[in-house]
């Protein structure tokens, strides 16, 4: 009796069943993660070789030693005239237009969002429209526009110029409206009781319940002024202004004009460190971005 | 601690439909006053317009002595509990509460003594740290409360404060937001569509219908006078049964009842009958048909019909009943009459020639 009792009560751990959909489901899978990383291997292969072997033979299957070499050079080396854009200068060229961007996006959408939702404007939702329409006409199509207002009030070769002009935000405005309208009619009206003016609102308790959207906002956003290439072709003229995503097209295509090898290996580590960052903020708020789906506490 | 007055209180929305018609009454210093009426009836606009939520399209709004029509909701030295509690989710109980003190540049130890002093009142002192989100119900109720009372207002405004709590939480919560006002002996406007609610914890109960007062009383004149069969049909549980009966002769004729009655009225009326008016008399001049019986612990109620109208019969739990054919006498002290199509009451007053009436003798 004890003996069956005993091995009744023993749990029996059911075996996994194997099944061919689920390995036909895992090699396309793992087929597509090598496919997307095939780049970056190369990148990196690249990047330790030899400039002379990889002009040679292009990219190889062995690993060089030249990483390090590369680095260093890619970090603290100007490339150009002046010798200004070292890669550090242009790392810390692009996290202030990444950050600028990102925060300058989210504060003025945020402002607007605030305005369209909570005050009783005339014509807000017309407002609001136009704003929207906006995002049909891309930097691409004002372009030539917006750089001569630039130019003209001499923001060439300034962060500012690079900034700026591009902070009006229609997605973060639309994305920030959308959220506010979802926040209960009655927190406002509490907060009117309790003596909360507009402004007190807006940073007591609009922002905090926000902060998930403001995390989402800020992976896109610094992830679409990190990359920026065109804009800060145009305005930056000065070696000391070039953003990474403009300064390793620079590296290739100076040297490629003279008698010399292109440095592939040190553009390639400077491609690396371009993509780091996006990859970095991604990681870190992506706890954000699933709590902010999990805890909703509107 | 304050009175309130409301003169000719109007509110026409901006698409032209009149939310509110005109509306006067004055709440005493310290009074309880219960806003009932079904859902779209105007209490809650009349609420949020004393509250400031909402602009006063005519008439004036008095706090104590003052005309507060143009003013700040947060100038109004008022405090609001909503109906979905409208707690800040990313403060502690303790900001929370605190919040509109902060806003008022109250000094901190002052905060701090009041935060604590209203949290002990309503048994929060170990939540204090806590989110909303980790709350129940009733603890977010009693938050909403805490964030009322520390301000000390000279007026409460509850809007609906227990229609998202279980029943048994909300018969629980009654009693303590009546205790709270004693005790505090703030004047209180509280909204409800729940007539339970509004019987059992007003001083005096306002009855609202499509934007309309349709009658201003305490609980018990309410109940017993209604000033129209609305009010006579919507406060009560089971509402009034009101039947349609003749006045001829100075006699009032429903089913196999005759009643003389004191007065010139002739024609058709209706005539209210509270459920536990009607008794179970073997010789009794009304013949019921019981079609259902509902079985309430503490008494019972019987459904069915007299001369084909329908009727509710409320009986103590003692009394033996079956279905099939009954008969009923009534207490014709607690007769009401209506007017046949404007509902409202008939001759306020009117008296019964009750020696003559042979129901008299068998109550």
């Amino acid at each position: 009796m004890a003996d069956i009792s005993l091995s009744a009560a023993t749990p029996v751990v059911p075996r996994r069943r194997f099944r061919w959909s689920t390995v036909v489901d895992h090699a396309i899978l793992i087929t597509g993660a090598l496919i997307m990383f095939l780049p970056l291997l190369i990148l990196v292969q690249t990047a330790s070789t030899p400039d002379v072997e990889t002009m040679k033979y292009g990219p190889g299957l062995y690993f060089g030693d030249q990483l390090d070499d590369n680095f260093r050079k890619a970090l603290f080396e100007a490339s150009g005239f002046s010798g200004e854009n070292t890669g550090l200068a242009m790392f810390k060229n692009s996290m202030i237009l990444g950050l600028g961007f990102a925060f300058g996006k989210i504060i003025i959408g945020m402002m607007a969002a605030y305005a369209i939702v909570y005050f009783r404007l005339r014509f807000a939702t017309f407002a609001f429209w136009l704003i929207f329409t906006t995002l049909l006409l891309p930097l691409e199509v004002r372009i030539l526009p917006s750089y001569e207002i630039t130019q003209k009030l001499g923001l060439l070769n300034s962060y500012t110029g690079l900034i700026v002009p591009l902070i009006a935000s229609a997605t973060a405005t639309f994305f920030f409206r959308q959220f506010f309208r979802s926040v209960p009619e009655e927190l406002v009206e509490a907060a009117r009781i309790d003596g909360a003016g507009p402004v007190k609102f807006f940073i007591d308790i609009l922002v905090p319940l926000s902060q998930t959207m403001i995390a989402a906002m800020f992976i896109i956003m610094f992830v679409y002024g990190w990359n920026q290439y065109l804009w800060p072709t145009m305005v930056t003229t000065e070696e000391g202004m070039y953003t990474l995503v403009r300064g390793i097209k620079q590296i290739v295509q100076v040297l490629q004009g003279g008698n010399e090898i292109p440095e592939y290996g040190r553009a390639n580590v400077l491609a690396i460190i371009a993509v780091l960052p996006p990859v970095a903020i991604v990681i870190f708020f992506q706890s954000w971005f699933v709590k902010g789906l999990t805890e909703s506490d509107k | 601690m304050a009175q309130v007055t409301l003169d000719s209180v109007r509110k026409i929305y901006p698409n032209g439909v009149e939310a509110v018609t005109p509306a006067s009454f004055q709440i005493k210093d310290g009074e309880f006053v219960v806003l009932v009426g079904p859902s779209g009836c105007g209490k809650s606009t009349l609420l949020r317009m004393i509250a400031g939520l909402e602009d006063i399209t005519e008439g004036a709004l008095c706090i104590g002595e003052n005309v507060v029509n143009t003013l700040d909701p947060a100038d109004r030295d008022i405090a609001m509990v909503f109906q979905n509690y409208a707690l800040y989710p990313h403060m502690t109980v303790r900001k929370n509460i605190a919040y509109g003190l902060k806003n008022r540049k109250t000094p901190k130890d002052v905060i701090a003594q009041k935060v604590d002093e209203a949290a002990k009142m309503l048994n929060l002192t170990d939540y204090l740290d806590r989110k909303p989100a980790q709350l129940s119900g009733g603890q977010r109720q009693r938050v909403a409360m805490g964030r009322a009372i520390v301000r000390d207002p000279a007026l409460f405004l509850f809007d609906e404060p227990l229609s998202n709590l279980d029943a048994k939480l909300r018969n629980q919560m009654r009693i303590e937001i009546k205790a709270l006002q004693r005790r505090l002996g703030v004047t209180s406007i509280y909204v409800t569509h729940d007539q339970v609610e509004a019987m059992t914890m007003a001083d005096r109960i306002i009855v609202l219908n499509g934007g309309r007062i349709e009658q201003i009383g305490t609980p018990s004149e309410i109940y017993h006078n209604p000033a129209s069969t609305f009010v006579a049909s919507f406060m009560g549980a089971p509402p009034m049964n009101l039947v349609a009966a003749e006045m001829q002769d100075g006699r009032l004729s429903f089913a196999g009842l005759e009643l003389p009655l004191a007065s010139s009225l002739r024609g058709p009326v209706t005539l209210g009958l509270r459920p536990e008016d009607l008794i179970i008399d073997s010789h009794g001049p009304l013949a019921m048909e019981v079609e259902l019986i509902e079985e309430l612990g503490a008494h019972r109620l019987l459904h069915g019909q007299v001369d084909g109208q329908r009727l509710t019969v409320h009986l103590a739990k003692e009394e033996q009943v079956a279905l099939g054919p009954l008969r009923l006498s009534c207490r014709v002290q607690n007769l009401c009459l209506f007017h046949p199509e404007t509902g409202a009451r008939m001759e306020g007053g009117f008296a019964f020639n009750l020696a003559q009436t042979r129901q008299e003798e068998r109550v």
